[in-house]
């Protein structure tokens, strides 16, 4: 509760501060709009901002989806086949490496204007976050787990994936927490990369023509609702995480 | 109190254990070699030595586990000639207890790892271990919930819940405070009567109080040593009986002193080398 006021406080100190500054220096409202102004702006286009949020919304979930699932697969993977590690291992480095903003105009070449190239985008920066963590998570469990394990096989070893589904994965799913949490903070910027690039819908695709026709108040109110959508996710991602991870001490100092 | 469903592995002949001509190295330099040690069936036998010298590298042999860094080499045998995998119980000196399992389910680990389910007859049975280590209204707790020597008297539960005919014991009690230490080696003596148990400490007065049977590992080189008769009192054997403190402060003497040829012996070799 007293979280909440804090960040009432602050939205509202920051509002102010932003209006201030608007009426001292007497910008043109085509510069930089007040926050009265982009909040009309946002009411009287709500019908238009609505479904391009929509649709950007739908590629941020469906990319962190796709990506989470992508990415999870791939460090299991790398943790039960060994060889696996020095072939996958510099493809996801270099998908990491290779700035999305130079991969977007292929993408849209390949997948076309429509939903699945954002998707794509998103995937592909989700992608190293998550695989990363939940990796070194797999990897980085207490040795005397497995000790401990080993010893409580039978006389014919233990089933097949057994340490992996008792004890590896639920040890990394805190790990796999910071890869996911890393992914959903940078999901939205695939996607509206790529409605940048090219598209037909989206919020992206509002924010460029509103730039060009200089209505920077839809601009503003735009990026208002991209901001809300991305702070809801992670807030519902990480309610979610803590909620399967509740057995993790956490301290007070985060 | 009962002791009935702890008392006897269930179906399982007690077994005596051979380590024969065990070896132990570290980065080329050789640590111990023509270790042999036998543990007595239905016995404790405590392996008491100084830190480093490589009792949990033994203890490790006979489990089966792989040693990290150094180099083992020797035998373990049965004595009915089967081999000892899926036999035997371990407990380590940190609870090894998976935080995010209640205690039940952490006593109930092994069934999980080999069966994926449990059945109602072992939550029963995990319950009554439970029950004789004084944690049976924990059980839906987590771990972090408990308190160090709770959580070790949890980590002797599944232990027992194991229901192996030989126990490996690597310093349990090692990281408790004093008294909670007394009181669990009292509990483990109870419930782990009657089985094989290889008990590894650096405590002489641990030592004498719930074995059979010590064998120091101790000098340089390092060699293994029976330290002899015991006080004829059974265990856990209280520690102001005739004889235990001056068996106690003489085994701490030994292994003081030889702890300190060896490290003399070491350093100068490795001031030789340098």
């Amino acid at each position: 509760m007293r979280q909440a006021l804090r960040l009432f406080t602050i939205a509202v100190g920051l509002l102010l501060i932003w209006q201030c500054v608007v009426w001292i220096s007497g910008v043109p409202k085509f510069i930089l709009p007040g926050p009265v102004r982009v909040a009309e702006a946002l009411i009287a286009q709500f019908t238009v901002i609505a479904p391009h949020a929509g649709i950007t919304a739908m590629e941020i979930v469906l990319g962190l989806l796709c990506g989470t699932v992508l990415g999870g697969i791939s460090a299991i993977s790398l943790i039960l086949y060994a060889p696996l590690r020095q072939w996958l291992m510099p493809v996801l480095i270099a998908s990491q490496a290779l700035p999305v903003f130079a991969l977007a105009p292929l993408l849209t070449l390949w997948f076309g204007y429509g939903l699945m190239s954002k998707v794509a985008m998103a995937v592909l920066i989700i992608y190293f976050p998550v695989t990363a963590a939940f990796y070194d998570g797999l990897r980085r469990i207490d040795p005397g787990w497995l000790d401990m394990a080993r010893v409580m096989a039978g006389p014919n070893g233990l089933p097949r994936r057994s340490i992996l589904l008792c004890i590896r994965l639920p040890a990394a799913l805190p790990a796999f927490g910071s890869g996911l949490r890393v992914a959903t903070a940078v999901a939205p910027i695939g996607a509206v990369v790529g409605e940048w690039v090219g598209s037909s819908a989206g919020l992206g695709y509002l924010m460029l023509h509103a730039n060009g026709r200089m209505q920077t108040d839809l601009m503003f109110a735009a990026l208002l609702v991209l901001a809300v959508m991305a702070l809801g996710l992670y807030a519902l991602v990480d309610h979610g995480l803590r909620m399967v991870t509740n057995w993790q001490p956490e301290n007070g100092y985060a | 109190m009962t002791t009935a469903l702890a008392a006897k592995p269930d179906g399982q002949a007690s077994i005596e254990v051979d380590v024969v001509d065990a070896g132990l190295s570290f980065a080329g330099r050789l640590i111990f070699q023509n270790v042999s040690l036998t543990l007595r069936s239905g016995e404790w036998t405590a392996l008491l030595g100084p830190s480093g010298v490589g009792k949990t590298s033994l203890l490790r042999l006979i489990a089966g586990l792989p040693e990290d860094g150094g180099v083992t080499t020797g035998t373990v045998r049965a004595s009915d000639g089967q081999p000892l995998a899926g036999r035997i119980a371990y407990m380590a000196q940190r609870d090894l207890l998976l935080p995010w399992l209640s205690i039940i389910d952490n006593v109930l680990i092994g069934h999980r790892l080999r069966h994926y389910r449990t059945g109602v007859e072992d939550r029963q049975k995990a319950l009554h271990l439970l029950d004789q280590v004084g944690l049976a209204v924990r059980a839906q707790d987590r771990p972090a919930a408990l308190s160090g020597g709770m959580r070790q008297r949890v980590a002797l539960a599944r232990t027992l819940m194991e229901d192996r005919p030989l126990v490996l014991m690597d310093e349990p009690f090692s990281a408790l405070d004093a008294v909670t230490r007394f009181r669990l080696q009292e509990t483990a003596a109870r419930l782990l009567s009657g089985r094989t148990v290889l008990l590894v400490t650096h405590d002489p007065s641990e030592a004498l109080r719930l074995a059979d049977r010590i064998a120091l590992l101790a000098g340089a080189p390092v060699q293994l040593t029976d330290a002899g008769r015991l006080p004829d009192v059974a265990t856990p054997r209280p520690l102001d009986a005739p004889g235990m403190a001056e068996r106690a402060a003489g085994l701490l003497q030994q292994l003081a002193l030889q702890d300190a040829t060896s490290q003399d012996i070491r350093a100068s070799a490795e001031m030789g080398l340098a």
